[in-house]
């Protein structure tokens, strides 16, 4: 009985040369993507240089010439969008690692510059520093995420920072030294200059911040969470 | 998604696209055969309807038989009883005036016996077969009967159709018949098909003293003697317009049943032809549907084992969320940037057009028109959720040797 070899192949390169195309329109649009959230990135950069150039001048002056204090609600769409990028390209994507850490170093100087906004003007921002892990050891990661996020939502005046605890970055590691989080003790939170470890629940972060009730009537956002959930 | 479950889904989807290409490129191919030159062959013709406890039907099976376009005295029906406790043999009796009709009663030996004990006393140059839940269309024969004017082609199947579709599971049964039939036409011209289904298909009587008579083949007689007839290396052909109605299963329970017997007996008659597996010797049955058959098997529970852990793990996060936030209220917004176009996801999407794109060229050439019908939507939306029971219970039998019984 015959086989019509030559059939065999042309299907099998039809088949490779689809399954070629799928990637490569799959590649090409990830990098699009990459580059989406590398330009949001770039422009929240220098929102916050504006930011703390306005500060410099404006500490010649008074407070009520600083603009805005406030960053965009960009900085919440991009923890989403590099959310997702570390979803689908993985983790350990060397582009998702260095967005990453341009992303978290945005934040300190976010918090950084928020707290001198604070000690000058007395805005007095609400924010939280959130450390988690990635490693499958930490399951309350993911309930503190969606707490957090809940929080975020219910309070648009809350500001809060998340970090990967294991980003190679020394901004971060510094941050984790001066607040002195032990990697067995994620989830933990950074509130008002306290450190508290292990999962805190929406009424546990409400008692210790009486003063969230306050925020909820505002209406700009400040919360970001790049953690995978 | 781990590198490994990755790897095993690219190469689920790898063959699968594989054999639908395959199947849609042998379809636009143009067909080398011509039967045309055969169509006034009029052999004499036995068809044998073996029966058990068919009361309420054979009568209808042996008229439908009886009102075939085909010279009276050239074709021959013989009632086998394979040992009713009904009235079926009574039925079939008040038939016999009616032409040239022979009722035989045994003691229940099976369907394979009751099959080889009409093909014994048919003196005709071709034999068929009709189980008594069937009838037929007035001018399948006369349709199929020229197929056997193609060289070593021994037996012809029919296209089958389901009598009357009346409950879901029948119509999303109707929708799987009418892809089957255009599946049976494309494994016809590759000279591939493994089934010889009960309801008509027809035989040289010859072939019978040549490679032997039906055997029990694990409940599935009708598997066996199409991969013996492959395995002599003749040919069976399909005929896409010989219409048979044959009443399907209308309740769960059965059509699991019907199933699990069907894939268990490919299954054990795979194993016992597995010398054919990967064998050019055996042309397209050997290199493309026992393989794709398996994996077949193979991918849909991959695809309904990575379906129910991604489901689930959804429904584990979603739980896990309410008992630390409680309920909350996402509105949907679509944000292009979040569309999933990782490649699993695209090639999963050009295979499910792909798909598509095969049912509806069959119920083109089945229906006459290329349309979206209720039927297709029930099979393509509820088909992947009924299958995985059967598969499951008849890969589980064939693991344990547990043999399944016919009813």
């Amino acid at each position: 009985m015959e086989i019509s070899t030559k059939k065999y192949i042309i299907v099998f390169l039809i088949t490779a040369g689809i399954f070629a195309v799928a990637f490569i329109v799959s590649n090409y649009i990830n990098d699009k993507r990459y580059e989406v959230i590398k330009t949001t990135a770039d422009k929240i950069s220098i929102d916050i240089l504006s930011l703390e150039t306005q500060f410099e001048l404006f500490q010649e002056s008074s407070c009520a010439s600083l603009s805005n204090p406030v960053l965009s609600d960009e900085i919440n769409a991009l923890a989403d969008r590099l959310s997702y990028a570390e979803n689908q390209r993985g983790i350990d994507d060397e582009d998702v690692i260095t967005l990453k850490k341009y992303y978290s170093l945005l934040e300190i100087k976010d918090y950084l510059v928020m707290k001198k906004v604070d000690n000058r003007c007395d805005v007095n921002p609400i924010s939280i520093l959130y450390f988690y892990t990635n490693d499958e050891g930490c399951e309350d990661c993911a309930k503190q995420g969606y707490v957090l996020t809940k929080l975020r939502s219910d309070y648009p005046l809350l500001r809060i920072y998340s970090f990967d605890y294991d980003l190679d970055l020394n901004a971060v590691k510094t941050l984790i030294t001066i607040n002195k989080i032990p990697k067995d003790q994620l989830p933990a939170l950074v509130i008002e200059g306290k450190t508290y470890t292990k999962f805190q629940s929406v009424e546990d972060i409400r008692k210790i911040i009486p003063a969230l009730a306050a925020t909820s009537s505002a209406t700009s956002t400040q919360a970001t969470t790049t953690q995978r959930k | 998604m781990d590198l490994y479950s990755s790897i095993v889904l690219y190469i689920a989807l790898f063959f699968g696209l594989y054999y639908q290409i395959f199947l849609l490129v042998t379809f636009f191919e143009k067909e080398e055969k011509n039967i045309s030159g055969a169509n006034d062959y009029r052999p004499d013709v036995t068809i044998i309807v073996p029966c058990f406890n068919e009361t309420r039907t054979v009568s209808k099976t042996v008229m439908s038989l009886l009102q075939m376009e085909y010279p009276k005295e050239k074709l021959f029906i013989t009632v086998v009883d394979d040992g009713s406790s009904d009235n079926t043999y009574e039925e079939a009796l008040k038939l016999a005036h009616l032409g040239n009709i022979k009722v035989l009663q045994q003691k229940n030996s099976g369907k394979y016996v009751a099959l080889n004990k009409g093909i014994e006393l048919a003196t005709s140059e071709i034999v068929g077969c009709l189980d008594a839940d069937s009838t037929v269309h007035p001018q399948t024969l006369l349709k199929m009967l020229p197929y056997f004017s193609q060289n070593k082609v021994v037996a012809v199947t029919p296209a089958m159709k389901v009598h009357d579709p009346k409950t879901l599971l029948q119509k999303i049964q109707n929708a799987e018949y009418n892809i089957g039939i255009f599946l049976k036409k494309i494994m016809g011209k590759l000279n591939a098909i493994h089934v010889t289904p009960g309801p008509f298909s027809l035989f040289k009587k010859s072939i019978f003293k040549e490679i032997g008579y039906f055997r029990h083949a694990h409940n599935t007689e009708d598997m066996e003697i199409a991969f013996r007839i492959q395995h002599h290396h003749y040919r069976i052909a399909n005929c896409p317009q010989g219409f048979v109605y044959t009443i399907t299963p209308p309740t769960f329970k059965k059509l699991y049943k019907q199933r699990v017997r069907w894939t268990y007996g490919f299954l054990k008659n795979a194993i016992d032809y597995r010398h054919m597996f990967f064998n050019k010797k055996y042309g397209n049955i050997g290199t493309l549907t026992l393989p794709f058959a398996i994996i077949s098997i193979v991918t849909a529970f991959l695809i309904i084992g990575n379906s129910f852990y991604h489901f689930s793990s959804y429904i584990v996060e979603q739980i896990q969320r309410y008992t630390v936030t409680g309920f909350t209220f996402d509105w949907f917004s679509f944000d292009i940037f979040f569309l999933n176009t990782s490649s699993i996801t695209l090639l999963t999407f050009i295979m499910l057009c792909s798909s598509f794109s095969i049912i509806l060229l069959a119920w083109n050439m089945v229906e006459g028109k290329t349309r979206i019908t209720r039927d297709i939507i029930y099979f393509v939306t509820l088909y992947g959720f009924i299958a995985p029971f059967w598969l499951a219970k008849a890969s589980w039998n064939t693991i344990t040797s547990k043999a399944v019984s016919w009813r």
